[in-house]
């Protein structure tokens, strides 16, 4: 072994400093070898497979390039202009907006709500958690169809499943779900309420296994009804647990694409459309790799933002040290 | 270990894992492989359901027979993905990456492609391209043929007989006066006149593009596909005819309810779906209309499911007094195209591929071939009428948005399902045009 070759004296009356760094010289390379050893592959792929597209798709943006031959024609920032002037990608970013607000508002609080019930003694917990799950683990493909299927509607002789119920209970002339431009994304955030909620319940009956069982006692001595318990003990400190579910529900919202593509295919006349669904359907779908790559960069900007925003201001108690370099 | 081993084994163990990694990437590629024995072909198409998935492989399997040391690699990918996704990276990658032989749309399309240097000259074959005739003008780019077409139809009316019998319609309506007044009929019985599925876009512009092939003269339908300029005021006579036909009628007429969120097909709810559940009892669509339909009929089996009964096919009706060339109709298809540096074993294949007895199988499976005397082997009633009225059409206009390639095709396309089913006007699909030509 080529260690013991290299290896100094067992004992030494005290190491002479030039030995020292030579030894110390030696660690660092060894500890970087081996860093490299194990981190080098999983680098390597992120640099080809993550890093690169990313900084193409910002070189390619800049050109009017339909993928196909060399990239020749340079157009400037003409596709930021023209993309930033074209009223179905103001709707797209809009969209991406109504989907975290109404997440934020909605999703979050039913999620609390629910899992506030889930957590006290019922009969079948087991099986109502796993019910609960069920949606967020089903293909997006598949509950999309689902979906897609269920509420498609031919009136008056071909009503889709889900409008054939509500007329049974006596809705007569249910919304165009997925027809009408005014209805079709609280449509879509029901069936992303539907497929995320379980996930939130998850995390939250997650965060409510840690508040210490010493509070609640205390609380109840102190002669602290349910609801007080709740609100003053249970909810503060699920904190944490409410603050990283925000920030994977306005991320996912971010990125809102496959249920979208599914269900409605951003339509209709581009009312369900999203930044990616738009993406796509520009970029991609009609050979305009220099324009979709502006869209995908313009996606990106908006996401590192509201991402740095929300891990420097919301998250930084959380994340201290981690990230945001020790706040206390 | 030495310093010197560490780093070595670090560097070696990320290269060979790179390595590896983007050998994986790589698809089996054409020309000879390392013995120098076999060439390989490789061969994409759109045929992903049966009986046409099975049909390309066994005449794969056939040439393979007759020419020993070639392999041919045929895979089926969905059209769209093929054509918008799979075939522009392959080209891009080039070499190995790319297919031999494999399938391109016409005109706007494949312009593309031709002009970044992918495809190969075809015109060589003149055996070949003699014996599709006039359907191959379409792939024929500045007097070269860069593509040969193996299934070509025009678009119809596809119908239901028994709902048309039960409202009492005898006639097939061969003007667009006496095709309102089956409308008229049909929803009085209580059916959807005509299915659309304008959530996908395309199904809805059909309807705009038969109205414009109908109202512009075939000069001005040349010079706009030649200058990509929209500024002929025939299109926007072609929306207000099309508009107008459509107010003519009550409520939701002449389509079904929630056309903009119904898809084109694959589906039970798609348009196509709707036809083959008898919803409604009409469909503006082409040649391939007839596979979709017979898969979505209620109870259809998985396999080769056979057309119901009452499908049955008309040529759109003339409009009156509209200025278009009487019996212009739209339609087009899907060709072959061989990659520049494919092996001069993919030019015999693709001979053999649209050979008449190769081209007659496949018009047997519910096709309509390209190639002259394969008709024989069109056995389904409604194909026969279909080539039938391909071969008499006074003028086949190409699919505009494949016409026109796919920018301009989707921005045409969004503004027609606008003016249709949004607060669109007719002038608002030219400038869309317009507008999009001008960002090429």
């Amino acid at each position: 072994m080529t260690a013991l070759d290299t290896a100094g004296p067992a004992v030494t009356a005290g190491p002479a400093p030039s030995r020292n760094t030579k030894h110390s010289a030696r660690r660092t390379t060894r500890k970087w070898g081996e860093i490299s050893l194990f981190a080098g592959p999983a680098v390597l792929v992120y640099l080809i497979f993550v890093l690169l597209p990313v900084l193409l798709a910002a070189f390619y943006s800049f050109f009017n390039w339909n993928g196909l031959g060399p990239l020749d024609r340079f157009i400037g920032l003409d596709n930021y202009t023209r993309l930033l002037a074209d009223p179905v990608f103001h709707r797209s970013v809009f969209n991406n907006f109504f989907i975290i607000v109404m997440s934020l508002l909605i999703q979050g609080p039913l999620a609390i709500l629910v899992a506030l019930l889930m957590n006290r003694p019922l009969r079948f917990r087991g099986l109502l958690r796993a019910l609960i799950f069920v949606p967020y683990v089903l293909s997006e493909v598949t509950a999309g169809l689902a979906w897609q299927i269920l509420l498609q509607s031919v009136p008056p002789n071909r009503w889709g499943p889900f409008d054939t119920l509500l007329r049974s209970i006596g809705i007569e002339n249910p919304p165009a779900w997925l027809a009408d431009q005014d209805v079709v994304m609280w449509t879509m955030f029901g069936i992303l309420t539907w497929k995320y909620l379980g996930l939130a319940i998850i995390l939250m009956l997650a965060g409510l296994s840690g508040v210490p069982e010493e509070l609640y006692e205390a609380a109840a001595l102190d002669g602290a009804g349910w609801w007080k318990t709740q609100w003053y003990i249970t909810v503060p400190l699920l904190g944490p647990t409410i603050r990283i579910w925000a920030f994977l529900s306005i991320i996912g919202a971010l990125q809102l694409f496959d249920m979208v593509w599914i269900v409605t295919g951003g339509g209709p006349l581009n009312a369900s459309s999203t930044m990616a669904v738009y993406m796509v359907k520009n970029g991609l779908n009609v050979s305009q790799i220099g324009f979709g790559s502006a869209v995908a960069v313009v996606l990106f900007l908006i996401s590192l933002v509201i991402a740095l925003v929300y891990q420097r201001f919301a998250l930084r108690r959380d994340l201290a040290g981690a990230i945001t370099g020790g706040v206390r | 270990m030495n310093r010197r081993s560490t780093k070595l084994v670090a560097l070696g163990a990320t290269a060979g894992l790179a390595a590896l990694a983007l050998a994986g990437c790589a698809p089996a590629g054409d020309g000879a492989d390392g013995s120098g024995d076999t060439t390989t072909i490789t061969w994409w198409h759109n045929g992903t359901g049966e009986p046409l998935n099975s049909f390309w492989e066994d005449v794969a399997g056939e040439f393979e027979a007759e020419h020993p040391g070639v392999n041919v690699e045929v895979e089926a990918f969905q059209s769209e993905d093929l054509q918008r996704t799979l075939i522009p990276n392959a080209l891009q990658a080039g070499g190995d990456a790319a297919p031999d032989l494999f399938m391109v749309w016409a005109e706007g399309e494949i312009k593309a492609q031709v002009e970044a240097g992918y495809l190969k000259d075809l015109s060589s074959l003149t055996d070949v391209v003699e014996s599709v005739g006039g359907a191959g003008t379409g792939w024929n780019v500045d007097g070269k043929q860069y593509g040969i077409p193996f299934r070509y139809g025009i678009e119809g009316i596809w119908y239901n007989a028994d709902l048309f019998e039960q409202a009492g319609i005898t006639e097939i309506p061969a003007t667009f006066s006496e095709y309102s007044d089956a409308i008229n009929k049909l929803a009085a019985s209580g059916v959807s006149p005509v299915g659309v599925g304008a959530g996908d876009g395309w199904p809805a512009a059909h309807w705009w593009y038969q109205f414009a092939i109908k109202t512009c003269s075939p000069e001005s339908l040349t010079k706009a596909a030649d200058t990509l300029e929209f500024d002929d005021p025939c299109f926007v006579e072609a929306g207000e005819n099309l508009k107008a036909w459509m107010d003519e009628f009550d409520g939701d007429l002449p389509f079904q309810s929630n056309p903009t969120s119904t898809p084109a097909q694959s589906v039970p709810n798609s348009s196509a779906g709707l036809l083959a559940s008898q919803t409604t009892a009409m469909e503006l669509m082409g040649t391939w209309h007839r596979g979709e339909v017979a898969k979505l009929v209620p109870g259809a089996p998985a396999d080769n499911p056979p057309a119901p009964e009452w499908l049955s096919w008309m040529p759109v009706p003339d409009i009156e007094g509209a200025s278009g060339a009487p019996g212009a109709a739209l339609g087009s298809g899907d060709a072959w195209g061989v990659y520049v540096d494919a092996p001069d074993e993919t030019l015999e294949l693709l001979e053999y591929v649209m050979s008449e007895d190769v081209q007659t199988r496949f018009a047997a499976l519910g096709e309509i071939p390209t190639v002259a005397g394969a008709e024989a082997g069109i056995t389904d009633p409604v194909l026969k009428q279909i080539a039938e009225g391909t071969v008499n059409a006074s003028l086949v206009v190409t699919w505009l948005d494949t016409q026109y390639g796919p920018v301009i095709g989707q921005a045409m396309n969004d503004a027609i399902v606008n003016l249709m089913f949004g607060d669109g006007t007719p002038e608002s699909v030219p400038e869309a045009m317009n507008a999009a030509a001008a960002t090429l």
